[in-house]
């Protein structure tokens, strides 16, 4: 603790020291080990990982490898107790209000697909299920396979011209068989923000549950269940700086008891007869088979670093970046930026006049730096905006004003070569 | 900066600014659409078969990137005036080398103009870009497709 000077009052919160980019990079071994600069502008489809994480890992392994939940020794009650400690984490960083709460799954795509069977297995025919125009496949191919198994409808929120969901459009497409709505927090094709506690209120006025695909918004937004009020909530470790193969579902207590599980196995249960089996309490009825108890240990540990870090700072620091790289890719001629949203996180998706994104993916690429070209899952939305794809460059912890500096050589060297 | 100057050759970028037999071609006796949904590639491809077999005319039109256009423009500058039987020797013969199964200078000479893609093997996304209107007319002189409304 510093002493206070006694100049200034002191104040309770002091103003957060902005993030220094050049130091977290030395935290991340594929930073150092760069033989070229590596210009990593690809964080929204999986983040670098961090010493940290890779050793909690790599150590989680070489320490307690045992399995959990089932060894009456050591090694593996101390794994259990590792495992449960990162669910314990979980439940923290998303203020969740009780670690039963908390299930793990492989990813978002899983936890979503886990909300499908579990709370849509037991719709009806008619029952509606609304999303947004700015959905990722993962939030839109669940909900078309619930429709062929169970007849309910899929109804779709049209997006604006910027690139944002109208809460009023929202509100007029929610209807008396609305039982869910699933929508993302951030969209991954053009970082736009919705404001999701005004969309979960509107959903629950209508009697509806809520899913917030969380995928795009853990690593820069404070995601607080209880405030925002949804009833789920899925995102992955992969792009939280932790493993891949770990992701969670947040559930509500009540949705959750009143579901059925989504996989059998071991673990999901408490007592098997092959007349009848009862299910286990939560979490674990919905955690069949053996989890990936490594990368979920990962995961607790990138979230402590995320939180060492501080989000309010991460955002203020991935903010000056996405307004950097809008200002200077808007002055460039030759740009066109896809989705004008007010409130954007990390991410930007642009188009050069007359350059397939493909070609310039592969040119930048080779150059080093590390972007996205192509339609980011969400081809219905590309369709909406009539376009095949789009570059995206996204931003997080590590990056720099030199990265935007090189995106923009890169751009105009691309446009060189194929202009 | 390496620019993946390899595969954006001179040649490739030529064929793709302003790619040759690209619109429609009315004689067509075979059609068939070249589709790559992944990257929002589309094109048809047309040509006139004769009753000995020969390609006696071809062209495409549509949408995609730099490859995928330059490819089908030098496609049809090969096989304009051959037998479907020597297309689809061509076709093995690309083939092996844009995936990088063979890689021997004789395979490669053999292509003539189309050696420029034979570097391709090495960006493993975009090889599906080359060979998309090399599919698309192994489908319609196989049939399908084949019977065309113009
Ligand atoms: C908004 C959104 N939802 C879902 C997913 C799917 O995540 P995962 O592939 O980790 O299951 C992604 C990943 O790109 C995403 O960006």
């Amino acid at each position: 603790m510093e002493p206070s000077t006694g100049i200034l009052p002191p104040m309770n919160k002091p103003a957060p020291q902005p993030l220094d980019p050049v130091a977290i990079r030395r935290e991340f071994a594929c930073y150092r080990q760069a033989g070229a600069p590596l210009v990593y502008l690809d964080s929204a489809s999986s983040s670098l990982k961090p010493d940290c994480v890779i050793d909690a890992v790599a150590n989680h392994y070489r320490q307690t490898p045992a399995n959990i939940h089932r060894g009456l020794y050591p090694m593996s009650e101390a794994a259990t107790a590792a495992y449960e400690n990162a669910r314990e984490q979980v439940r923290r960083f998303i203020n969740a209000a009780a670690r039963e709460e908390v299930i793990f799954t492989s990813g978002t795509t899983d936890a979503i697909n886990l909300v499908a069977h579990g709370f849509g297995n037991a719709l009806q025919a008619g029952d509606e299920i609304l999303i947004t125009g700015l959905e990722h496949h993962a939030n839109i191919v669940p909900w078309q396979l619930l429709r062929e198994r169970r007849g309910i409808v899929l109804k779709v929120v049209p997006i604006t011209p910027a690139g944002e969901v109208d809460p009023t459009d929202f509100r007029a497409a929610l209807g008396p068989r609305t039982r869910l709505a699933a929508f993302t927090a951030v969209s991954n094709a053009l970082g736009t923000e919705t404001p999701v506690a005004e969309l979960v209120a509107l959903a629950r006025a209508a009697g509806a549950a809520t899913l917030v695909d969380a995928a795009q918004a853990m690593a820069c937004c404070p995601v607080d269940v209880q405030a925002w009020g949804c009833d789920f909530l899925a995102f992955s470790g992969h792009k939280l700086f932790g493993p891949n193969g770990v992701g969670v579902l947040y559930g509500r207590r009540e949705r959750l008891e009143a579901m059925n599980p989504f996989k059998g196995g071991g673990d999901m249960i408490r007592a098997v007869t092959y007349e009848r089996t009862t299910y286990n309490d939560l979490p674990y009825k919905f955690e069949a088979g053996t989890p990936p108890i490594a990368a979920a240990v990962g995961l607790g540990a990138a979230i402590q670093w995320v939180e060492e870090l501080g989000l309010p700072r991460i955002a203020t620091h991935e903010a000056a970046l996405v307004a950097a790289a809008i200002e200077q890719l808007a002055a460039l001629p030759g740009v066109e930026l896809v989705g004008r949203p007010r409130r954007r996180r990390s991410i930007v998706s642009f188009q050069l006049a007359g350059i397939h994104p493909h070609d310039a993916g592969t040119i930048l690429g080779t150059n080093g730096i590390a972007v996205r070209a192509g339609h980011h899952c969400a081809q219905p939305l590309m369709d909406y905006l009539g376009l095949p794809a789009t570059i995206r460059a996204s931003f997080s912890v590590y990056n720099t004003p030199e990265d935007i500096t090189a995106l923009l050589a890169g751009i105009r060297r691309t446009q060189e070569i194929l202009g | 900066m390496s620019d993946a100057a390899d595969l954006y050759q001179e040649l490739i970028l030529q064929h793709s600014r302003t790619p040759r037999h690209f619109g429609p071609l009315p004689q067509a006796t075979h059609t068939a659409a070249g589709d790559n949904p992944l990257c929002g590639d589309r094109y048809q491809i047309r040509v006139q078969v004769d009753e000995n077999g020969i390609i006696r005319d071809g062209a495409f039109e549509g949408v995609g990137c730099a490859i995928s256009k330059a490819s089908g423009s030098l496609l049809l500058d090969a096989v304009i005036g051959h037998s479907r039987d020597e297309f689809e020797r061509l076709f093995q013969d690309f083939h092996a080398v844009v995936r990088g199964d063979e890689q021997s200078p004789a395979a490669i000479a053999r292509l003539g103009k189309l050696a420029a893609f034979a570097g391709i093997w090495k960006y493993p996304a975009r090889v599906k870009c080359a060979i998309l209107c090399w599919h698309a007319l192994r489908g319609a002189l196989a049939g399908e497709h084949s019977a065309t409304t113009e």
